[in-house]
């Protein structure tokens, strides 16, 4: 199928999903309206509060607190997990000992340690990087983990037998093996990082797009629950776009899934 | 006048202790040795342990009794007078074939301006020149096995080890290896240990071919020379009468151990 045509189908989609939208909840069938304005808004009053919004400028600072959270919540999660990883995939006594506290802590769900980091950072940024980081830790940890441990054995004796010392071992070898795990996580671990960022908005804050959405909730501002909903998919999509340039930047060594090389 | 050794094996033995605490002896009372400028095949049945005595020469593997001597001097830890060439990909796959050929050079220290120019040389001599920008996953398997010999090569070890390397590739260029092995070689004759299931490969590279009977204990049981003159070309060394008599001979000895190991192998899956 041709770019042009996949593009105009799914424009379609989007279109068709509105005009049904727009009319159920204008409407009546069978003299009722099947989609409430009060629960469901419609698409005319969504949009308004979009253009609202960016009209005004009040949404330019929510979403830069939220991207600034998110971007702080990935770096200082990554940092995190790929020092934590490469230590434990070398040392595997100390991955043994840690071994249950991690999948302890993995295992919790994070919205529960919202509360905890409101209490402790307050209700500023820190509280919301906090809550990202717990989640982009534990991708990278994972990754880079295995990146780690999963090195090529011939690799690995190809460099030994190539005279290189355990330092050049670790920047010709691990190194490049555990990142390229982690890079091919980066979706996931972009996405989780905007996670973390907008539940702690919404769990408790005063600005970002949670807030914002939360906010709406509070004084059943349908449509401005949904024109943030839009807003913040428009955030995710365009934050994603970013990723996928940077991935093939720095993985081009790596052969494509769909083999277009 | 003698050549000195490069490498002996002296009744090496290599055991490995299996999972369930049996102890499996791979190679027994192997007594190999390379001299200098010498290019020796070993030749034996799938599962004979060859791959393991080259290990052993290598240092990646000890022996659980013998010696290994690298030029008269005992073997403590990897040979560093040696480059390996590996049977599977051993390339980096995050460097280009340039800097997968440079990175030889960088260990020892040489500069990364000095290491790239002649790493480009050397991808030019195994007729990789234009393909220097190139990641491992964009070459074919006979290029990617082009640039683990300029990798090899490069560092200018004293003594080449290799594992089946031309093993993966098809019958055509193997041959087409084969003949690029033998001009790189013939430029400084370094001392070549060439483990392959390949008796015509053999006959047609080495100066002498080592033939190993069937494992479990696999030991040393025919080592034949090789006259044939060089240089040699390996589309024609195998039309040559000299050829047909030596290959008929060190077949009639290897063929029973072919058999064994086969029969070996398919009883123990049958044990499975």
């Amino acid at each position: 199928m041709s770019r042009v045509t996949l593009l105009a189908l799914q424009v379609l989609v989007a279109i068709v999903c509105i005009a049904l939208w727009q009319l159920l909840s204008s409407v009546p069938v069978f003299g009722k309206i099947l989609l409430p304005p009060f629960f469901f808004s419609n698409p005319v009053d969504v949009f308004d509060q979009i253009v609202k919004w960016f009209v005004s400028g009040v949404i330019w600072k929510h979403l830069g607190i939220t991207l600034a959270e998110s971007i702080l919540a990935f770096v200082i999660g990554s940092l995190g997990g790929v020092l934590i990883g490469f230590w434990f995939a070398r040392q595997p006594l100390v991955a043994a000992v840690f071994d249950p506290y991690v999948k302890m802590v993995n295992a919790l769900p994070r919205v529960v340690l919202a509360p905890i980091f409101a209490l402790w950072l307050g209700l500023g940024i820190w509280s919301k990087v906090a809550l990202g980081v717990t989640l982009v830790f534990f991708i990278v940890f994972f990754n880079v983990y295995q990146g780690v441990k999963e090195v090529s054995r011939t690799v690995l004796d190809n460099g030994r037998m190539l005279g290189m010392s355990e330092r050049q071992l670790m920047q010709h070898v691990y190194w490049p093996s555990a990142l390229s795990w982690m890079f091919s996580s980066l979706h996931t671990s972009v996405g989780f990082a905007v996670v973390g960022a907008v539940v702690g908005e919404y769990l408790g804050s005063a600005a970002g797009l949670g807030y914002l959405i939360q906010q709406a909730e509070g004084v059943f501002d349908v449509a401005g629950v949904f024109a943030g909903m839009f807003v913040l998919s428009a955030f995710v999509i365009l934050i994603d776009f970013g990723v996928t340039l940077v991935e093939r930047r720095l993985l081009v060594w790596r052969p494509t899934v769909d083999g277009r090389g | 006048m003698t050549t000195p050794t490069a490498v002996a094996l002296e009744d090496a033995k290599v055991a490995f202790r299996l999972g369930d605490g049996r102890v499996y002896t791979a190679v027994e009372k192997a007594h190999l040795t390379v001299a200098q400028g010498e290019f020796v095949a070993i030749v034996g049945p799938t599962g004979c342990g060859k791959s393991t005595l080259l290990n052993v020469a290598a240092g990646l593997l000890k022996p659980a009794a013998g010696s290994v001597k690298i030029f008269d001097r005992p073997l403590g830890g990897l040979n560093q007078d040696a480059g390996y060439l590996f049977q599977a990909d051993a390339l980096f796959p995050w460097k280009t074939a340039l800097d997968n050929v440079a990175i030889g050079l960088e260990i020892k220290g040489t500069p990364r301006a000095d290491a790239l120019p002649r790493a480009q040389k050397w991808l030019t001599s195994v007729g990789l020149g234009a393909f220097a920008r190139r990641y491992p996953h964009m070459l074919s398997g006979g290029q990617r096995k082009r640039v683990a010999l300029a990798q090899v090569l490069i560092r200018d070890p004293k003594i080449l080890l290799m594992d089946e390397p031309f093993g993966p590739l098809d019958a055509q260029t193997r041959q087409v290896m084969g003949n690029l092995l033998l001009d790189l070689w013939n430029a400084d004759r370094k001392a070549v240990l060439f483990v392959t299931h390949d008796l015509e490969e053999a006959i047609a590279l080495a100066d002498r071919v080592v033939i190993m009977s069937a494992g479990p204990s696999s030991r040393i049981i025919g080592d034949w020379r090789v006259t044939l003159p060089r240089p040699r070309d390996i589309f024609e060394v195998r039309l040559d009468k000299e050829f047909h008599a030596l290959h008929r001979e060190i077949w009639s000895v290897l063929k029973d151990e072919v058999m064994k190991g086969y029969a070996q192998s398919t009883h123990a899956a049958e044990a499975v």
